[in-house]
């Protein structure tokens, strides 16, 4: 995609190669918010039968659900936007304090051309916030990155037991594309 | 708006915490447990401590999906969350995606006293008007019990080991002397996973 073009302009091939590392890392539950940028990997989880996708109401519900997941012996991936993580906050100290692996994508709002200003005061802290909770952060901006780094993202987190999240900008996601309508 | 004061029982609440927990703990076997924060994972300590009990003291409203996410891990083993209301409360849109979730191995307990009882017995929405099996059922659970007298234990005990049961059992608002279990998390985490044969990292 050209530096010029803010919005995406046919859907990218990047989603289901991100697909294939969860699936090669052996992610057996994929909770999720609802989220445009996630849709081709929450659509991707539902369909496959080696995988359980699991909708949240809030994102800190996906933290706890993955720190059972792991107490029970399976692999869980969070799939959130930059909003979602304010919500997680507290519910990360459950990862620290019990030095589990936790895995998660967060879809970035609030930078590259955003339209909708109350995105961007959690878009902006969003690396700090998780920083803050002990989490190692990655951000992707290019499509030929993504895949690696969330195979490199799954390999710290479950190989070295760390939470880590993998923030997918703006620029490589797209910008939301507003539109008035007109009667 | 109705007030209490830590004085005032509400009607109904009358079983002993101690006594409840030790009732529906009985003979555990291999069931996986998670406690929430505050006086649940004391209750649970003193009815006893086991590997497969995971004592929450902190993380508070994440009791039952730590308990979701067990059960979908484990669909062969019961999974029971023994959790306060007020740890309930923070974390009740779980409620919702439990019920969408079904996982049939998983069963919650929710030791209703009405108060916030780490904090100095604060009244909690239960006791302005929420009722929490309500809640679960308007949430898409199927089976629903309000518990309110000891005969009611032992059946109770036996469908949260056999059915997705959500489970209000009324307790008095009492402060029996804390048991406190163990508290180190990564502790917790890796004797739960060694006592499942799951390999350390």
């Amino acid at each position: 995609m050209p530096d010029t073009q803010l919005h995406e302009a046919k859907p990218a091939l990047w989603p289901d190669a991100v697909f294939a590392v969860l699936q090669a890392a052996r992610i057996r539950q994929v909770a999720y918010v609802p989220d445009a940028g996630h849709a081709r990997l929450i659509e991707r989880a539902h369909a496959d039968p080696a995988m359980r996708a699991v909708v949240l109401t809030t994102e800190e519900e996906g933290v706890a659900l993955a720190a059972g997941a792991w107490l029970g012996g399976e692999r869980a991936v969070l799939l959130m936007q930059s909003s979602g993580v304010g919500n997680c906050i507290n519910m990360l100290s459950l990862i620290a304090n019990c030095r589990m692996p936790f895995l998660t994508l967060v879809t970035m709002r609030g930078e590259w051309g955003e339209f909708n200003p109350w995105q961007v005061p959690m878009g902006s802290a969003t690396p700090c916030v998780l920083q803050a909770m002990g989490v190692h952060v990655h951000r992707a901006d290019h499509a030929h990155e993504v895949a690696g780094m969330v195979a490199a993202a799954a390999a710290l987190a479950f190989d070295s037991s760390v939470p880590v999240a993998v923030l997918f900008s703006q620029r490589l996601i797209g910008a939301k594309a507003f539109r008035q309508e007109t009667p | 708006m109705a007030t209490l004061s830590p004085d005032n029982v509400p009607p109904g609440n009358l079983l002993d915490r101690r006594a409840v927990a030790a009732a529906l703990l009985r003979d555990p076997g291999d069931m996986l447990v998670v406690t929430g924060l505050g006086s649940t994972t004391y209750d649970a300590g003193a009815a006893g401590d086991r590997d497969l009990t995971f004592y929450l003291w902190g993380a508070m409203g994440g009791a039952a999906m730590i308990g979701l996410g067990l059960a979908l891990a484990r669909p062969t083993r019961r999974v029971l969350v023994m959790t306060g209301d007020g740890e309930m409360l923070m974390g009740l849109g779980a409620l919702a995606t439990i019920a969408a979730a079904a996982a049939p191995n998983l069963a919650i307990a929710v030791l209703d006293n009405g108060r916030y009882g780490e904090t100095g017995a604060q009244a909690s929405h239960t006791s302005l008007g929420t009722d929490l099996a309500a809640a679960a059922a308007s949430c898409g659970w199927r089976a629903t019990a309000t518990v309110t007298a000891e005969p009611e234990l032992e059946p109770l005990r036996r469908r949260l080991r056999s059915e997705p049961l959500f489970a209000v059992v009324r307790i008095a608002p009492s402060e029996p002397p804390r048991f406190l279990p163990p508290r180190d998390g990564a502790f917790l985490q890796h004797r739960f996973r060694a006592a499942l044969g799951l390999p350390a990292s």
